[in-house]
């Protein structure tokens, strides 16, 4: 069966046939892309030989999981859509981790890959897998490319797909005999599809609704998530939030969609947030949500989720609203036009005993860690890497107890400043993402806060920064384990650690190794081998010097900072459990 | 409780699998499943059956929809509307005084014969889902050799699901 496109265009003469790689190459050109990762292969050799004219960026990862995580650090940073080219098989394989870690968090990425050609699907032809098949769940949309002549509207949609709408990943597979056939078709010049319409008109009742709500209450918070980020509304969060006076709880995806320097920020909330983020929820007699999905990290227990609020969604997936938690009032639509709208309908006004009472939780409860003199804390770390960058850095983080550290200690001002795996939780994500966002946003310094596990799972990557000449910090917290598996072992299994010391061979439980001679993998010797500067710190007093010189250096700098190995992260609300669990520090 | 969902989509290879998988992914059970296609060569529609309750439902509503090829999600269940199965029976018959009874209670349900061997008859009924489960339950005491079923498809008695 042959399926008509309506609004192919087909050039009038003027453009000569192109083949299928070339209108890969067009295609992406027209979408604007900038910097294309990607890694070759048999299947895409026509697609790498269009490139060789291509005028954008092309960057060479040294895997394929290395090559999605950058296109979505790029795509985190910039906001734009992140893009990247594999070979069919092996290379396509390898992009599933990095696909549903953007799939699970909403990030615009278009992944092409090729394919055996189109007559050997099936075959079991060499470095043939169901690409189709195996990336559906992980996307949010994706192409078998049949025919050259559908190749340009193909692209066209697939960046339409990836960026309209809740963004996702969108994977286009393009066998090798169409790469090598000619079209005579062209690039749409605006996308039309029939049953994918993104635009969404919100009620206006539903505003005048949640107006009403908000002019009623006595006692609301503002819950931001990354829908916030990604729908460019931050500046009318902020603008709600003065206006009405609203103290402001994040998720972990929304951290920058408000300034945390500002009064009314209480932080980060859900098992690992702010004391005074979890009292206020609990306590507030309205919750907005704004782009957030309740998560179960957030929630805890269903039941005890604000249980004394009436709860209001807003979100641009109409099947986040009302999906774990009780939705008092639904508002499907894109965020910044829904806040627009509602904006003038809500009264100036103070809600001064409430946020006096936040106030108080807040300063009775900060983010805080025990001072254990020389031994580095790691809490202290994040700390000095906001005041040594003014706060000006992007923090790209991994998943463990540092990512945690990074999301509480650092004070957030800007969104798309803190860039994290947080739906998946994918280990191996902080250093190629953090490769990606500095190829996106050249002129802001960009860290990544990384652990001594995690950054093992995709440390091929250093030299691409060093290859570049990118400047980049990047701050390995080594603490011995897989830290927050240790933490869960410690809390949850009576210490009995299991599978998480990492390379420590003849050390005592919880020592710090004050030599070099200790470690394993040689952090040092390994960055060193990539071409990256590097240094290890033992002490407290090197930290803030340290990362000086690394952020002054404008070179690919690697700081392995040996941190207390029993560190925890507080406070810490058991998962399944409520606000009354919480345990604010150690016992 | 069970559900009738009908799917207008593009007719696409990959959807069916899209929806499906979907579906099945999160661990709900497809009762019954029809595709066929619509006046428009360019759409089909899928009727789904599944088990579950209102919210889980709903979710899958929501999640259908979502995709990018599916023009429109109707639970049918929740509409004035219309429902028809066929199935398909082989249902053993030692003599001749075993098939008059057979035939006897096919008649009772307006199924009809539709072939005859020595020692089977093969029965087609259509009919709505209690019907169905009627038919089945009377016919448990004989030796049913073999069983087939449509899938429900499903009409709306008021104007929805368009395109024919
Ligand atoms: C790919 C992957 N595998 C396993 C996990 C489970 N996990 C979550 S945090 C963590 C430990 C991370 O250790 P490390 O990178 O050293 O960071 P730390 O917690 O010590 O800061 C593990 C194993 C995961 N999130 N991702």
């Amino acid at each position: 069966m042959k399926k008509e496109i309506k609004n192919k265009k087909f050039s009038d003469g003027e453009i000569a046939e192109r083949s299928g790689a070339q209108c890969v190459v067009d295609g992406l050109v027209k979408a604007g892309c900038d910097v294309l990762f990607g890694y070759p292969g048999g299947a895409v050799l026509d697609i790498f030989n269009c490139l060789y004219d291509a005028p954008f960026h092309f960057v060479l990862p040294r895997h394929e999981q290395g090559a999605v995580h950058m296109a979505d650090g790029y795509a985190r940073a910039t906001g734009k859509v992140g893009c990247c080219l594999v070979t069919s098989g092996p290379g396509a394989t390898n992009t599933i981790t990095g696909l549903a870690t953007a799939y699970m968090d909403g990030i615009p990425l278009v992944c092409i890959s090729g394919q055996v050609p189109l007559s050997m699907i099936g075959n079991d032809a060499f470095q043939e897998a169901d690409v189709v098949g195996i990336t559906r769940p992980v996307t949010k949309h994706n192409f078998l490319v049949r025919n050259v002549d559908d190749l340009p509207d193909i692209i066209a949609q697939a960046f339409y797909i990836a960026s309209t709408g809740k963004p996702g990943p969108v994977v286009i597979d393009i066998p090798k005999d169409i790469q090598r056939q000619t079209t005579t078709c062209i690039e749409p010049d605006t996308v039309e599809m029939r049953a994918y319409k993104p635009h969404v008109d919100f009620n206006p009742a539903e505003i005048e609704q949640l107006a009403a709500l908000i002019n009623g209450s006595h006692a609301p918070v503002l819950y931001v998530g990354g829908g916030a980020i990604a729908g460019d509304a931050a500046g009318e969060i902020t603008e709600l939030a003065r206006k009405a006076d609203i103290p402001v709880v994040t998720t972990l995806m929304g951290l920058g969609a408000f300034p945390e320097d500002d009064p009314l920020a209480l932080k980060m909330l859900g098992m690992h947030g702010s004391a005074a983020a979890n009292y206020a929820v609990d306590r507030c007699d309205l919750l907005i949500s704004a782009g957030a999905r309740f998560d179960d990290r957030v929630t805890g227990k269903i039941s005890e989720f604000a249980k004394r609020a009436a709860i209001v969604h807003i979100d641009i997936d109409r099947s986040s609203v009302g999906k774990s938690v009780r939705c008092d009032l639904g508002v499907v639509g894109y965020i910044k036009p829904v806040l627009q709208a509602l904006l003038p309908l809500v009264k100036q006004t103070k809600h001064s005993e409430w946020v006096e009472q936040t106030t108080r939780w807040k300063e009775r409860h900060p983010f805080s860690y025990p001072d254990k003199g020389e031994v580095i804390m790691p809490q202290y770390v994040v700390e000095q890497i906001c005041a040594v960058s003014n706060g000006k850095a992007t923090v790209v983080t991994d998943v463990g107890q540092h990512q945690m550290w990074a999301a509480q200690h650092y004070t957030y001002t800007r969104p798309r400043s803190f860039i994290s795996s947080g739906g998946l939780g994918t280990m191996g994500f902080g250093l190629p993402a953090a490769i990606g966002a500095k190829f996106g946003c050249p002129d802001d310094p960009v860290v990544c806060v990384t652990g001594d596990g995690g950054v093992q799972m995709n440390f091929q990557e250093l030299v691409v920064p060093v290859e570049h000449k990118l400047p980049l910090v990047i701050a390995i917290f080594n603490n011995g384990y897989l830290g927050m598996v240790r933490q869960w072992q410690e809390i949850f299994y009576s210490t009995r650690y299991s599978g998480v010391a990492l390379g420590q061979e003849g050390r005592l439980r919880m020592q710090r190794i004050e030599e070099a001679s200790g470690y394993l993998p040689d952090f040092i010797k390994l960055a060193d081998a990539h071409g990256a500067v590097a240094r290890r710190i033992f002490n407290k007093s090197e930290v803030t010097p340290a990362l000086q010189e690394a952020f002054e250096s404008g070179k690919t700098c690697v700081l392995e900072f040996i941190v207390d190995p029993e560190a925890n992260v507080f406070p810490m609300i058991p998962p399944g459990h409520d606000v009354s669990s919480m345990m604010l520090r150690s016992v | 409780m069970k559900n009738i969902i009908n799917c207008l989509v593009e007719n696409e290879p990959g959807v069916l699998a899209r929806i499906v998988g979907l579906i099945s992914g999160r661990g709900y059970n497809i009762e019954t499943l029809n595709v066929g296609p619509t006046l428009d060569r360019q759409v089909s529609k899928m009727t789904i059956v599944v088990l579950g309750d209102e919210k889980i439902i709903e979710q899958v509503i929501h999640q259908v929809s979502k995709q990018v090829n599916v023009i429109e999600v109707v639970n049918m269940t929740k509409k004035r509307h219309l429902n028809r199965e066929m199935i398909l029976v082989r249902v053993a018959s030692k003599d001749h005084a075993a098939r008059i009874e057979i035939v006897d209670l096919a008649n009772l349900f307006d199924a009809s014969v539709i072939a005859v061997q020595e020692d089977s008859v093969t029965l087609q009924m259509v009919g709505d889902q209690e019907h169905i489960a009627d038919f089945l339950r009377l016919f448990t005491p004989y030796h049913i050799i073999d069983i087939s079923r449509s899938g429900v498809i499903a009409v709306g008695r008021e104007d929805v699901n368009g395109n024919g």
